[in-house]
C-alpha cells in the first residue's frame, strides 16, 4: 500500500491541463505555411511520395501527404510546417492548404449536423475499426485515453461494440478484406451516428493509393463528418478536431 | 553443397546463387538445419520466373554470421513433396508459396490459405470461404473472436475450440490487413516513396522496417553508410525497443486489471516517443531513417536531453518493475500461463522474444550484426519458461540492455559526417537480403533487380510470420480467459503478417 502511494506519487501530474492549447514538444510537423516564392514546381511536385504536392498555385493537400517533410528540406523557403497540430476538417477541401494563405484550419459549422450538437455534445462513444491500418494510427488513438491525454475527462471514450456507439472512427486505406467486416460494424451502430477518417491512409490511401489491394467504396456511400490527417495522427489533433466537431451549438 | 554463403546486406549477383532440381534442393536445406542447432530458416519464398516460380530458400547460420542462398525452378500446378513434412518451421511459408503459385504440396500438414493476397492464384476463394478446423462433438463448443476486435487493435479472425473454459484448439485466421506492399515496392519507382512503403509496413515497427529497408537498399547501390547514419539508426532502433516494450507492459497490466502498472507504464512510453518527435517530428519515427542521408543529424544536444530523459525514466520505470514483479496476484497471472516450450519453439522456428523466452538463441544482433552492433557485442538475454512471466521479464531486462546501449552509443557523437549525395542506381541482376532486430524480432527484407538495375521482385518477411502459430500452441490448455493477456505477452503484428 504504502509502495503503491510511494509509486503515485513519484508520478506527479502527468495530464495536459489544456488540451487546447497545449504546445508541443520540440519540432512537429503540422500544417504547412507556403510561401508565395516562385520555385521550379515541377522539381517541387515530383518530391511528394503520395502526390499531395500540386502546382499553380502550389498547393498541399492534407489528406494525402506523410508529413515526411521532404518537400520542406528541398524547398525551405517556400514550405515550413508549422506546429500547429490542429488540422482536423469536415470538408475534404478545407484540408487543401494553398500557398500564401497563413490560416487556420477549421471546421465549417455549417456543414456540422444538428443532431451532433444536440446529441453528442457531452459524450460521444467510439468504435474504432483498422481497416488496413498499420498499427501506428491504432497507438495514437490508444494513447488518446491514456493518463497524459485523458480524453475520457470530455465523455469521449472508444467503446468495445459498435451497439455501444455514437460513430465510427476509420483508420488505413480500407482493404478489399475489411471492406465487409467494416460495412457489418458501421451498420450495427445505431443512428444518429458519425463517421471519422483518421489519418492519411483512411482519408486518401496515402501511400498505398491504387493498390489493387484496396476497396474504398464504402467511403462513397456516406457523408464523412471530420477528416483528421497525420501519419500517424498526434492525439492531440484527433482530440481538438472531435471536441470542434461535438461543441454545443446554437 | 550447392548453396552460396552471404553475409547481412551483402548484394550478389543473381546468377551466382546455385539452381538445384527440386528433390536436391529440398534434402540440403533440410539437412543442413538437421545438422546444425545454429541454423533457421529466415526467408523461403517464389519469384514468377517466366511461367514458372523459381524458389529461393535462405537459410542463416547463426554461428558463422552467413546466410545461405539456394534455389530451384519449378513448374505451377506440379505435385511436390513438402519441406515441412521434414521440418514444421516451412509449414507457412510453403503455405504462402501455394497460395500465390498454385504449387499442389502433396504432404502438407494444413494447405490453408495465409492472407488471400489481390494476386493469389485462386481468386475464387475468398477471406469468408476460410476453412475452419472444426469438431463434431457434444460437449466441446466454438468461440469465434474478430476480426473486429474489442479494443483498438488491428483486425484478425480467432476461433476457438473450447471445453468449457479450457481451450483445446485455437486457429488464427489472418489477412485482413493486407495492402499489396510487396508489389507496390515495384510499382512505385521513387525512392521516397520505397522508404514511406518501408515505414508503414508495420507502424510499431518504423525503426525496424525502414532501417532494413535501408541498408539493403544501400548495399544494392554499393553505398557505405558513415558512423553517423549507423549510430541514428542503431539509436533508433534501441529506442524503439524500449518505448513499445514499455507499452506492451503497460497493456499486459491492463489485461490483469492491474490498473497502477498499467498506468504508470503507459506514461513512461510518452517521453521515449516523444524523443523521436523532438529528433525527427514524428512520434512513431516516420522519416527519420532514409537511404543515403539524414534529415536529422543526432546533435550534443539531443544526445544530453536523452540522457537526462533516460535517468528519469530508468527510476520509475525501476520502482514499478520492482512492484510489478513481486505482486503475487500479478506473478499468479503471469506463472506458467500461455507455456510455448523449448521444443515447440524450435519446431515452429519462432523469433524474437517468442524464441528468447524458451531459451533458443535466436538475435540477429547476436549472430548477424549490421550498423553498429558488432561495436557493442551484444550479449543474448535468455529465459528458460516460455510462458507469459518469461516474456514479461525478458522485456523488463532487454529495455535495461537497450537504455545501457543507448548510452555507451551516445558518448561521442560523431558530427554530421554525411553529405548528402545521390545514391547510384542499384547494381543490375542482382540479390540482396537484409536482417535486422526489431524489437519483435528478425526482419528480413530481400531484393532482386532486373537488367537495368530496376527492382524486379521484393520480399518482407516480418517475424510475427513465424511466431503467429507459436501463439495458437501456447494457449492450449489454457483458459480461455487467459487468452488476452497471452496474445498481447506474444504482441505479434497482423499488418506486418499481411502485408
Amino acid at each position: 500500500m504504502l509502495d503503491n502511494l510511494k509509486i503515485l506519487f513519484h508520478q506527479g501530474k502527468q495530464y495536459i491541463p489544456d488540451i487546447t492549447t497545449a504546445e508541443l514538444p520540440g519540432i512537429f510537423r503540422g500544417r504547412p505555411e507556403i510561401s508565395t516564392e516562385k520555385v521550379n514546381e515541377a522539381e517541387l511536385v515530383d518530391i511528394c511520395p503520395t502526390n499531395a504536392i500540386t502546382a499553380g498555385p502550389v498547393c498541399i493537400d492534407l489528406g494525402k501527404c506523410t508529413f515526411c517533410g521532404e518537400c520542406s528540406f528541398s524547398f525551405p523557403n517556400k514550405i515550413q510546417f508549422s506546429r500547429d497540430y490542429k488540422i482536423s476538417a469536415n470538408e475534404r477541401s478545407k484540408l487543401i492548404i494553398r500557398e500564401g494563405i497563413n490560416e487556420p484550419v477549421e471546421l465549417n459549422p455549417a456543414v456540422i449536423r444538428k443532431e451532433i450538437s444536440d446529441y453528442f455534445s457531452g459524450s460521444l462513444k467510439l468504435r474504432q475499426v483498422s481497416a488496413g491500418g498499420d498499427n501506428s494510427c491504432e497507438m495514437e488513438l490508444n494513447a488518446c485515453g491514456n493518463v497524459n491525454f485523458d480524453m475520457g475527462r470530455f465523455g469521449i471514450e472508444f467503446v468495445a461494440s459498435p451497439r455501444h456507439a455514437d460513430g465510427i472512427v476509420i483508420t488505413g486505406p480500407i482493404t478489399e478484406n475489411m471492406a465487409q467486416p467494416l460495412q457489418i460494424c458501421y451498420d450495427a451502430i445505431p443512428e444518429p451516428k458519425i463517421i471519422i477518417l483518421a489519418g492519411v491512409d483512411a482519408i486518401s490511401g496515402g501511400i498505398f493509393e491504387g493498390s489493387p489491394a484496396l476497396n474504398r467504396s464504402f467511403l462513397s456511400a456516406y457523408t464523412i463528418d471530420l477528416y483528421v490527417p497525420g501519419n500517424p495522427v498526434h492525439p492531440l489533433t484527433f482530440i481538438n478536431g472531435v471536441l470542434e466537431l461535438i461543441k454545443k451549438r446554437n | 553443397m550447392s548453396h552460396i554463403s552471404i553475409s547481412n546486406n551483402e548484394t550478389i549477383p543473381l546468377s551466382s546463387i546455385p539452381e538445384l532440381d527440386y528433390p536436391a534442393f529440398l534434402e540440403q536445406n533440410i539437412l543442413s538445419l538437421k545438422n546444425s542447432a545454429g541454423s533457421h530458416c529466415v526467408n523461403y519464398y517464389g519469384i514468377p520466373w517466366n511461367d514458372n516460380v523459381r524458389l529461393i530458400c535462405c537459410i542463416a547460420n547463426d554461428e558463422l554470421s552467413s546466410i545461405n542462398i539456394s534455389s530451384a525452378l519449378v513448374e505451377t500446378g506440379k505435385p511436390f513433396n513438402t519441406f515441412s513434412k521434414q521440418n514444421p518451421a516451412f509449414e507457412k511459408f510453403e503455405r504462402e508459396i501455394h497460395e500465390n503459385f498454385g504449387i499442389q504440396y502433396t504432404d502438407h500438414p494444413w494447405l490453408k490459405p495465409v492472407r488471400y493476397p489481390f494476386n493469389r492464384y485462386n481468386k475464387n476463394e475468398n477471406i469468408t470461404d476460410y476453412p475452419f478446423f472444426s469438431i463434431d462433438s457434444e460437449e466441446l463448443h466454438e468461440v469465434g473472436v474478430g476480426p473486429i476486435h474489442a479494443g483498438i487493435i488491428e483486425p484478425g479472425h480467432f476461433r476457438f475450440i473450447c471445453n468449457g473454459e479450457q481451450i483445446l484448439h485455437l486457429e488464427i485466421q489472418l489477412g485482413y490487413q493486407h495492402r499489396g506492399i510487396e508489389q507496390l515496392f515495384i510499382e512505385k519507382k521513387k525512392l521516397l516513396q520505397r522508404a514511406t512503403l518501408a515505414e508503414n509496413i508495420a507502424g510499431d515497427s518504423v525503426a525496424g522496417h525502414t532501417v532494413a529497408f535501408t541498408n539493403l537498399w544501400e548495399s544494392m547501390c554499393n553505398y557505405q553508410p558513415g558512423r553517423d547514419l549507423q549510430l541514428s539508426r542503431t539509436l533508433a532502433l534501441e529506442l524503439e525497443r524500449i518505448a513499445v516494450h514499455t507499452g506492451n507492459l503497460s497493456a499486459m497490466c491492463t489485461d490483469i486489471a492491474y490498473q497502477l502498472g498499467s498506468a504508470v507504464y503507459g506514461r513512461l512510453r510518452t517521453p521515449i516517443i516523444n524523443f523521436f518527435q523532438r529528433w525527427c517530428g514524428n512520434r512513431l519515427a516516420k522519416g527519420l531513417i532514409r537511404a543515403g542521408k539524414t534529415n536529422f543529424p543526432l546533435t550534443n544536444e539531443l544526445a544530453a536531453e536523452l540522457t537526462t530523459l533516460l535517468n528519469a525514466y530508468e527510476r520509475d520505470f525501476e520502482e514499478i518493475s520492482e512492484e510489478l514483479f513481486n505482486l503475487p496476484s500479478a506473478l499468479a497471472r503471469f506463472e506458467k500461463t500461455g507455456v510455448l516450450t523449448r521444443e515447440q519453439a524450435e519446431n515452429l522456428g519462432t523469433v524474437g522474444i517468442s524464441a528468447r523466452m524458451s531459451a533458443l538463441e535466436r538475435d540477429i544482433r547476436y549472430s548477424h550484426p549490421h550498423d553498429l552492433y558488432r561495436e557493442l557485442n551484444h550479449q543474448l538475454l535468455l529465459k528458460n519458461h516460455g510462458d507469459v512471466h518469461s516474456r514479461a521479464r525478458l522485456r523488463k531486462r532487454e529495455i535495461d540492455q537497450s537504455i545501457a546501449y543507448i548510452r555507451t552509443l551516445i558518448q561521442s557523437i560523431p558530427g554530421a559526417g554525411t553529405q548528402s549525395v545521390q545514391l547510384a542506381s542499384p547494381s543490375p541482376n542482382s540479390f540482396t537480403l537484409s536482417l535486422v532486430e526489431g524489437w519483435r524480432g528478425e526482419i528480413c527484407h530481400a531484393a532482386v533487380t532486373g537488367e537495368n538495375g530496376e527492382l524486379i521482385h521484393y520480399k518482407i518477411k516480418d517475424p510475427s510470420f513465424h511466431n503467429w502459430m507459436g501463439l495458437a500452441l501456447a494457449v492450449r490448455n489454457n483458459e480461455i480467459s487467459d487468452f488476452p493477456i497471452c496474445n498481447k505477452s506474444f504482441d505479434l503484428s497482423y499488418c506486418g503478417h499481411d502485408l
